[in-house]
């Protein structure tokens, strides 16, 4: 069953009580529901990112989408604000943070919300949407091929991320990751280290890894896509909702 | 995958953006996923001037051997200016 929905551009309160930008999809006719926040990738807050949050929306739970870059690059195209980003270093962790909980704080606010929230990140977005997890406390994270989650990128690059293995004793949900088994940022072996390190913290997560598939696998508009993983994936992520947020 | 490597550096010239032409200030190379281009991951340089905002940008993104064969080209382009030609720059205040 797919749900009515709406969809509008409204400003939230990020870190530092800063007012960003964010995208909201809402079913319309679910009385009491869950919620997710969606990571955007690195590429930006963009037409795909948005379409993603309509279709969480169509499957009766509430989406909304901070605009990661409306800081460095308040009204600018996806691509510019993501060019302007990348050129300042990036999103910091702590803005992530301070994002994603403010993001968190709206849905749970939203009439309709039962209290439960989930997150989801692409790409760069699924390393922050496993950083959410272990510093916020959110019912359900999907992490869709993160990079650098257990390596640091190389030190000379401007991007000061670190990797987060070290913080997954604090995760405060199950984890939902989704990988593909031709990809190489992650690789299945750092996806090995990352499900040793779960596993050690004695912490519930499922893993699928699809063969035929790389990395973004779910971009539509994208030469990554790939049909099979990305529908094989979507059933994943809804079940994984209807268990942890629904 | 995001290979999130990133090169900068501080350049002098013009470029022709959405906004017509504009001084530029800062380029960024990086391999990454073209927005445009119909690949999984290009070259892509950015050319900004960051002052006047996210807009001042022109971006190209290409393959890599084009990205390589373009490089070789203005190397050997520059290569086979006379010298004197080189400093022969107009500074507009």
């Amino acid at each position: 069953m797919t749900h009515n929905l709406r969809a509008d551009t409204i400003t939230i309160k990020g870190q530092n009580d800063d007012e960003i930008e964010a995208y909201l999809a809402v079913p319309t006719d679910v009385e009491k529901g869950g919620s997710i926040v969606v990571i955007h990738h690195m590429p930006g807050y963009d037409e795909g990112t948005k379409e993603i949050a309509r279709k969480f929306a169509a499957h009766g739970y509430a989406a909304l989408v901070p605009n990661l870059y409306w800081r460095q690059a308040p009204g600018a195209s996806p691509d510019d604000a993501a060019a302007t980003a990348r050129a300042q270093g990036g999103v910091s962790d702590d803005q992530l943070i301070g994002d994603v909980a403010g993001a968190m704080a709206h849905l749970e606010g939203l009439p309709h919300s039962n209290g439960r929230v989930a997150s989801i990140g692409y790409c760069s977005g699924g390393r922050q949407s496993l950083l959410a997890g272990c510093r916020l406390p959110l019912n359900g994270v999907i992490d869709c091929y993160g990079a650098f989650v257990v390596i640091d990128p190389p030190a000379e690059h401007p991007i000061k991320w670190k990797s987060i293995v070290g913080e997954v004793d604090n995760l405060s949900a199950p984890l939902l990751g989704l990988f593909g088994a031709e990809d190489q940022y992650p690789s299945p072996e750092q996806n090995e280290t990352l499900a040793d390190a779960l596993t050690a913290a004695g912490k519930e997560f499922t893993f699928r890894t699809y063969d035929g598939a790389g990395h973004a696998f779910f971009a539509n508009d994208r030469p990554s896509y790939r049909v099979e993983a990305a529908n094989e994936g979507w059933k994943e992520i809804f079940t994984f909702l209807e268990r942890t947020v629904a | 995958m995001c290979t999130y490597q990133t090169e900068t550096l501080k350049v002098t010239g013009s470029a022709k953006t959405a906004g017509g032409w504009t001084s530029m200030t800062d380029a960024t190379v990086y391999f990454d996923h073209p927005v445009h281009y119909g690949a999984g991951h290009a070259l892509l340089i950015d050319v900004l001037n960051p002052s006047q905002g996210p807009s001042a940008r022109a971006a190209l993104e290409l393959s890599p051997e084009s990205a390589r064969a373009l490089a070789n080209v203005i190397l050997h382009t520059l290569d086979a200016v006379p010298s004197e030609l080189l400093s022969d720059t107009i500074t507009i205040s």
